[in-house]
Order: structure tokens, then C-alpha cells, then sequence
């Protein structure tokens, strides 16, 4: 566990008595993405807040690569390269003083400061841009022009909230391409609301509801639970349901729309027994598929289940 | 801190507003001094004790010196009041929290970037008082020390308008309450002319000018400026601490 660095250590944040976010704690290692999900409000914002310093806790404490944020601000602040969920642009300068008031700001050498802004706007595409008002540029430039100056001063940890709003297609995937490549040196914290991003970048989700974290773990996890054991087939002839039922390793068979859902028992593979029979009885399979229940259901679910129980205790 | 106030003067030349107040301050200083010189020659050709005589610094100073305190009540809101409420509104403010910085150097670093902006203008107005100096023999230390109460009273002007800036996320709101807040405390000795000995005059920042108006360097009042500037800077420091504690 050498790596660390980032660790939350039960944070809590109240706002007049109201918990926005409770008993947060996770760490990061060094070449760690980590996906930040959660509903609208569930406290994504406030404890990236909380992480970068912009706020205070009410209770526990952010270490960043061992340092404590509330003891030495500065030198943990350094590390961290953060991108707000409202971009923090000065829209009268253009995008190469912007990023050089950046750099220095960020303590980046002087002499290093014109390598470190080439490099920044390499990194995002904006080097045809260099010139231009920040104010003039179009909203996907503009959230390109806040990443670079999250990533200026190449940061230990970079702190993104919600990087790929507003961007087009190309775009996000050239966003998602650099936060793995940064990813691999360093520290990557991502909230998003996209979950197929998740998948795609992080190695590890947290996901957060009312203000409590509800998952903490690997995608692979997440995965698992959503490929889950699970067969959607189409058949023309319509069977009885229990003659499906009979195949070996089905445990359960309910009709969905047109089609039949099949629950197998976990580790039997009863794909080639379905076809065979639908062959044999000539039942018209059309379409025989994983039924994935789509991230967006694991994510409801994990959430669904947190609250139902919270609100047997309010009642 | 000294990034600060370099990005601080940047967006002052990069707006139209910095160069526009820059020109007609220039102008109307100008103009006091051409109107000083002409006047001084009519006014002492009739001034036949020599009690009424006053050197040509002291008489052309008063004049512009005296417009420039006025003139700073309306400029310095109108510069102090976009900078930390305009970073509110257009959410800047983490921006620089999330810098490695401390919020006392955001804060001053503001201050000093305000207060070198303005120390272009009693730098000018200093240059052009010396101008005078090719026809005449001035009084360099009367210009010295008029120049540094100007460059106190705006510093404080700063410090206010810094703070005030911090209440509020409307820079016209704030620029409105500091032009107010200023006002008062400038005409404060007005309201109790009358009875000198009240302690209420003491916090009239203009009675605090006079003093260098007339060329003096009083320690009590480089004191009181020290102190408003260092008053309302804490305040504003505070206040921006109150954001990350509660907000």
C-alpha cells in the first residue's frame, strides 16, 4: 500500500444539520481511475470539493499522497489537478494566457511554463486554438480548455467532475483516450453521469447515494452483475412455458414482451440444449441473446436498495 | 501571491474598462493642471501681500490632488468591485482554491494588483506635476508627500472595495455599497464640523489626507491607513475563509 494517493477518511460534510455527504472513505492507488456515480444530489460535487480543499468538512480528513489537505493545504494542493463542475475559465483571456496564468499559479517553473502549456493544449487538441478569446470558443473547446488546465502542471491526482459534458462523440472518445493515458501514471478521480463511460475508463467505481457511498469496488464486479446469468430468446411457435422450464439448468422462464426471458442456474450453459429443442420442435428461434440488464439497472438497484430501507425507518 | 496580482492587472488591460478609466482620469487631471497653471498666474498677480503668495507646486497641487481624492471615490469601486464578485459569478473562485495558494496570498495578491494599477495614476499625476519644474523651482517633497497620502487613500479605497467585492456576487452591488461606504467615510468630518473634538472625526479618511495634503508626514496617519487597509483586508479574508468552512 505504498502507493496511495488519495485517501478519505470518514469524510462527512453537513450543511445545517443535513448530512450532504457521510462517512466517505476510499483510498486510490498511484495508476488507479476511479468512476464517481451517483444520482443528482447524492454529494459527487461536494466531496470532490471536500477532496481538492475548495471545502471544508465538518468530519474527517483527505490525505493526498500522505499529505493532509487541512494541515498542509499548499503542499497537498500542489498534487492535484481539479476540474470543477462549472469551468473555472477567465472568458477575456485567450487560451495561452489562460493556461499560463495557470501554470503559474501552479508554482510550474518559469522556464517550464511554455513546454507545460504546449503540452497541455497537445494533449487536449487545442493547439490550432492557442490564440483565440476563450470567450469565443465553443462549449467543447471551452471543457477541453478546463481539462488542460487541470492537467497543466502534471498533477499526481487529477480531479474531474463530469469531463465529457457537452462534448461531441469524437471528442469524449479522444477525452476518455487521455484519461487512461493519464490514468496509467497517476491518480484519476471521474464523476460522471454517463455509465457506459464508466465502464469504459475506470477500473474501479464508487457509487454514492445520499451522501453514503453504496458501492465501492472493481468494474469487474459491476460487470459480473450485469452480464449476470441471464438469456433472452425469441421463438415463432410459442411453447408452453414449462416445456422450456424442463430444459436442463433453466430455473426459471417469464415472458418478456414477445419474447421469453431465461433465468439458468449460475455455471450451466444451457445455450446449445435451447437451440437443440427449438430444432426439434420446430418452435422458429429467431433470436437467442445475454440478457444484459443495462448498467443503468445495477445502478438503480444499488441505490433502490439503500433507500428502501431508509425509508421504513423515517415511517 | 505576486501571480495573483499579475493575472489581476492582465484582466484590468484586458477589458476596455481599465484603458478607458485610465484615459479619462488622465484627461480630467490634465485639464485641473493646465486650468492650475493659467489660474496661478491670475491669482497671484492679484495677491499683493506676500502672506497671500503660495508657491506654484502647493497652488497648482491643491487643485489637482484635491480632484484626484474625489475622483478615486468614483473610480476605485468601479475597479475594486469585479474582483472576487465577478470570480463568484462566473465560478472562478475554485479556481484559485484549488491552487496551491493560501487565501490570505488570493486576497492580497488582489489587493496589490488593484493598488499597482492605481499607483499608475499618482505616478502620472506625479510626472506632471514635475513637469513644473522646467519653468520653476518646485517643491519636490510637497509632491512626495501628497503623492504617497494619494497612494494611501486609494490603497485603502482598495481594501474597502476588496472587501465588499467579497460580500456579494453582483459586482454592481458591490461597487454600489463601496462607492456608499466610501462616501460616507470620506464626508464623514462634514457631518461633525462642529464640534471638533469628536471621535467620529477621527475615522474621516479625508481629514487623514489633509494632513498630506499640506505636505505633512504624520505617523498618526500613515498609522490609520496602515490599519484600514489591514482592517479590511482580514475582513475579506475572512470572509472568503467562511466559503470553504460553511459554503
Amino acid at each position: 500500500m505504498a502507493n496511495l494517493t488519495v485517501e478519505a477518511i470518514e469524510l462527512t460534510r453537513l450543511y445545517g444539520g443535513r448530512a450532504a455527504v457521510s462517512d466517505v472513505t476510499f483510498s486510490l492507488q498511484q495508476g488507479q481511475v476511479l468512476g464517481f456515480l451517483g444520482p443528482n444530489g447524492a454529494g459527487k460535487s461536494t466531496t470532490m470539493k471536500m477532496l481538492t480543499g475548495n471545502l471544508a468538512p465538518s468530519a474527517g480528513s483527505v490525505r493526498i499522497c500522505g499529505i493532509d489537505m487541512i494541515e498542509n493545504p499548499k503542499e497537498a494542493k500542489a498534487l492535484i489537478g481539479y476540474l470543477p463542475e462549472m469551468r473555472p475559465l477567465y472568458k477575456e483571456f485567450t487560451v495561452d494566457e489562460y493556461l499560463t496564468i495557470a501554470a503559474r499559479l501552479h508554482k510550474v517553473a518559469s522556464k517550464n511554463i511554455k513546454q507545460a502549456v504546449e503540452h497541455a493544449k497537445e494533449r487536449c487538441g487545442l493547439t490550432h486554438m492557442s490564440k483565440r478569446l476563450i470567450e469565443n470558443l465553443s462549449n467543447g473547446y471551452q471543457q477541453r480548455v478546463g481539462i488542460a488546465q487541470a492537467i497543466i502542471h502534471n498533477p499526481m491526482v487529477v480531479i474531474l467532475d463530469e469531463p465529457t459534458v457537452g462534448l461531441d462523440p469524437i471528442q469524449i472518445r479522444d477525452i476518455r483516450a487521455l484519461i487512461k493515458e493519464i490514468g496509467q501514471a497517476h491518480s484519476v478521480i471521474v464523476s460522471t453521469h454517463i455509465l457506459p463511460e464508466v465502464e469504459m475508463v475506470c477500473d474501479h467505481v464508487q457509487i454514492i447515494d445520499k451522501g453514503k457511498l453504496v458501492f465501492n469496488g472493481g468494474i469487474d464486479v459491476l460487470k459480473q452483475q450485469r452480464v449476470g446469468n441471464k438469456l433472452l430468446v425469441g421463438l415463432r411457435q410459442v411453447p408452453e412455458a414449462a416445456q422450456l422450464a424442463a430444459i436442463e439448468g433453466v430455473v426459471e422462464v417469464e415472458p418478456a414482451d414477445d419474447m421469453w426471458r431465461i433465468r439458468f442456474s449460475e455455471g450451466s450453459q444451457p445455450h446449445e440444449a435451447i437451440v437443440q429443442a427449438s430444432v426439434q420442435n420446430g418452435w422458429g428461434l429467431y433470436h437467442i441473446a445475454p440478457d444484459q440488464t443495462s448498467l443503468e439497472d445495477v445502478f438503480v438497484q444499488l441505490t433502490y436498495q439503500e433507500s428502501a430501507p431508509a425509508m421504513s425507518q423515517a415511517a | 501571491m505576486l501571480n495573483i496580482a499579475r493575472k489581476e492587472l492582465k484582466s484590468m488591460f484586458a477589458s476596455p474598462m481599465g484603458w478607458i478609466i485610465l484615459a479619462l482620469l488622465t484627461f480630467a487631471f490634465g485639464t485641473y493642471y493646465l486650468n492650475g497653471v493659467n489660474n496661478y498666474f491670475e491669482v497671484m498677480s492679484g495677491a499683493i501681500r506676500p502672506a497671500e503668495r503660495v508657491g506654484v507646486t502647493q497652488f497648482v497641487g491643491q487643485t489637482v490632488y484635491g480632484l484626484a481624492s474625489f475622483i478615486m471615490l468614483f473610480a476605485v469601486p468601479l475597479l475594486s468591485m469585479r474582483l472576487i464578485s465577478e470570480e463568484r459569478r462566473s465560478q472562478t473562485m475554485p479556481f484559485l482554491f484549488s491552487a496551491p495558494l493560501s487565501i490570505s496570498e488570493i486576497v492580497i495578491g488582489k489587493f496589490l494588483g488593484l493598488v499597482v494599477f492605481l499607483s499608475i495614476l499618482v505616478a502620472y499625476v506625479a510626472a506632471m506635476l514635475s513637469t513644473l519644474n522646467i519653468w520653476a523651482d518646485i517643491d519636490f517633497g510637497y509632491i512626495f508627500a501628497n503623492s504617497l497620502g494619494l497612494l494611501l487613500l486609494v490603497s485603502s479605497f482598495a481594501a474597502l472595495g476588496l472587501y465588499f467585492s467579497s460580500l456579494t456576487s453582483q459586482p454592481i452591488i458591490a461597487g454600489i455599497l463601496s462607492f456608499i461606504a466610501l462616501f460616507v467615510l470620506m464626508i464623514l468630518d462634514r457631518f461633525f464640523a462642529g464640534d471638533p473634538t469628536s471621535t467620529v472625526l477621527k475615522f474621516s479618511l479625508m481629514r487623514h489626507f489633509q494632513s498630506f495634503g499640506g505636505g505633512l508626514i504624520d505617523t498618526a496617519d500613515l498609522a490609520y491607513f496602515a490599519l484600514f487597509i489591514i482592517a479590511f483586508l482580514t475582513l475579506t479574508i475572512r470572509r472568503l475563509d467562511a466559503d470553504r468552512l460553511r459554503g
